[in-house]
């Protein structure tokens, strides 16, 4: 399983598509919270970084599907599906193999923006006067989010195997989960099942994160969710 | 009381564990196999085509079988059961005594396989992969060193190995996956046409190393290259259209029921009365010649010589033929 994990990190650093991918991410968060006039952080005038944690959910919306579209799309076209298959590993130690490698990739994406805590540590006046909690808590729901994000980019490549195809599942599921149900609560007609809707919505369990509260509740969805979503994929595996 | 009656109860339960431990041990031993790879009544359909329809038969160990069949006939979906890359819709395929259903990773640790279009990743270099492949496979990172510069040379990938995949010719490639069909050491190894794109060259060296690993191992491979089969397999089976049609040793297959056919020629017309206690005879290609099926080729060539020698005959050739593969092939697969 090990060699699977690191077979997949080399495979994105041993890439320039990878490097894109991080240039990109990051490129465009740099410019959306430091440079960008209408939500830059030095405009703001508050020593936070919520520009940070509004726009990189919709970042990630593109760059998690990005990261996981190849992960079994292409070994199913390559053929070298069958090497995995026909080797001692079971399906679900593949599938926990490439997951983690997506994760720990989101998280090397995410490293740079400790950059950003400690800039506006050191802007604040006095030094040091941020919501410590605050950051930590939103930046442990954006890992939480790419990890649920990881699962579902997932999803999308065992669907398929095109990698672009899989992209836009992950693209659409993702969007779904995170905005869509949000946004479909406001329909007059959902009504009596908007607070069902809302509880379901990752975005709703991000931002009570974001209050620098780690509650157990929203753990156990992000969780639950990753279960699901990787197990839905195990399933759809063993039935091709 | 409790303490005794708990002890008591214990005891026996030890004393029954005693009492059937050696017969488990006696049903182990019963069960060691003696052959390596047995493929049961595979049937498998896609849809309303049946891939395989109730193939069986049976790979020993220090064997070569060839896996014959025209293109589509089912050759590749049973090295794929067989793998358990796929899943039959009835039967089973028994390695070592481990069934490929039951426990397909177990059995995925004793088998070497080279899919049909050897699938690699061109990214990697020759080194990188096997080691890759090797971890896979669980072994110890400095046993697989070993083991990977054991492999090189013997694959004929010395002069390849420092460089990537995708900068490897068709031929090395397959080397490649030769390689990685080998690496953890297999007991059973399965190669799905494993010499296509090869050149001359390279043809003789792989055969001569398939030939080299199958002393003491199991060896099925696929191919419809009738020369190959006839350089390196003891065992032929084909297949077509899903179906067993021949399965038989090389040499019985060749020579027709253990029989030989000579074919005699001479300078004068013959008369198959002649040699009529010889076995069955005909005439060949001209009235000059004549053919005969027997069962022990030495003995009839002399025979043969005597009655050329009463009859004051000039003996042209006599000539043993050898059945062609290629037309048996042709002769089974397309009726």
């Amino acid at each position: 399983m090990r060699a699977l994990y690191w077979k997949e990190v080399n495979g994105f650093f041993s890439n320039l598509s990878g490097y894109l991918i991080l240039g990109v991410f990051l490129v465009s968060l740099g410019l959306i919270v430091w440079v960008f006039p209408d939500t830059s952080v030095l405009e703001y005038g508050f020593a936070e970084l919520e520009p940070l944690f509004v726009y990189t959910p919709y970042v990630f919306t593109f760059l998690v599907p990005a990261i996981t579209m190849k992960m079994i799309a292409e070994e199913r076209k390559s053929g070298t599906w069958e090497i995995l298959m026909t080797s001692p590993l079971s399906v679900s130690k593949i599938i926990f193999a490439k997951y983690t490698a997506a994760l720990t990739l989101i998280v090397v994406a995410l490293l740079p923006t400790l950059v950003y805590y400690y800039s506006i540590v050191q802007l604040g006046d006095p030094v040091g006067n941020i919501d410590h909690a605050g950051f930590f808590g939103s930046w442990i729901g954006l890992v939480l989010i790419g990890a649920v994000f990881a699962s579902i980019g997932i999803l999308g490549s065992a669907l398929t195997s095109h990698q672009i195809v899989a992209f836009i599942w992950g693209v659409f599921i993702s969007f779904l989960l995170y905005f869509g149900l949000t946004a479909l609560v406001q329909i007059q007609e959902m009504s009596p099942i908007a607070l069902f809707l809302e509880e379901m919505s990752l975005s709703y369990h991000y931002q009570s994160m974001s209050r620098g509260v780690i509650d157990a509740q929203n753990i156990a969805y992000f969780l639950s969710v990753i279960v699901l979503m990787l197990g839905l994929t195990g399933i759809l595996i063993r039935r091709k | 009381m409790v303490i005794s009656l708990s002890s008591g109860l214990l005891r026996s339960l030890f004393w029954f564990l005693d009492f059937i431990k050696p017969r488990q041990v006696l049903n182990l031993a019963s069960q060691i196999p003696i052959m390596s790879l047995e493929v049961n009544r595979l049937t498998k359909n896609y849809g309303s085509q049946k891939a395989l329809d109730e193939v069986s038969f049976v790979a020993q160990k220090g064997e070569v079988l060839g896996f014959l069949g025209p293109n589509g006939a089912g050759k590749s979906t049973t090295m794929k059961i067989a793998t358990g890359f796929i899943l039959p819709d009835q039967g089973d395929v028994v390695v070592n005594g481990l069934s490929v259903l039951q426990k397909p990773k177990e059995v995925s640790r004793l088998v070497g396989y080279l899919p049909e279009h050897n699938p690699l990743y061109p990214d990697m270099y020759i080194r990188e992969f096997l080691t890759f492949i090797g971890g896979l496979y669980g072994m110890k990172r400095s046993s697989l060193k070993s083991r990977i510069e054991e492999l090189i040379p013997l694959c004929g990938l010395e002069v390849e190995a420092h460089k990537k995949i995708n900068q490897l010719s068709k031929g090395y490639r397959q080397r490649v996956g030769l390689a990685k069909a080998l690496i953890h050491d297999p007991e059973v190894i399965i190669l799905d046409e494993p010499t296509t794109g090869l050149d001359p060259n390279q043809l003789v060296e792989i055969r001569k190393l398939i030939k080299n690993i199958s002393t003491d191992k199991t060896l099925i491979l696929s191919t419809h290259i009738m020369q190959e089969v006839e350089a390196i397999c003891d065992k032929v089976v084909i297949i077509n259209k899903g179906k067993i049609v021949a399965s038989d040793l090389l040499k019985n297959l060749k020579t027709e029921k253990g029989k030989s056919v000579l074919v005699l020629e001479t300078e004068e017309v013959l008369e198959l009365e002649w040699f009529s206690k010889l076995g069955e005879i005909s005439f060949s290609s001209s009235d000059k010649s004549i053919q005969l099926k027997v069962s022990d080729a030495a003995a009839a060539r002399k025979e043969l010589l005597q009655i050329l020698q009463e009859r004051n005959l000039t003996l042209v050739s006599i000539q043993q033929k050898e059945k062609n593969l290629e037309s048996i092939f042709h002769q089974i697969t397309q009726s």
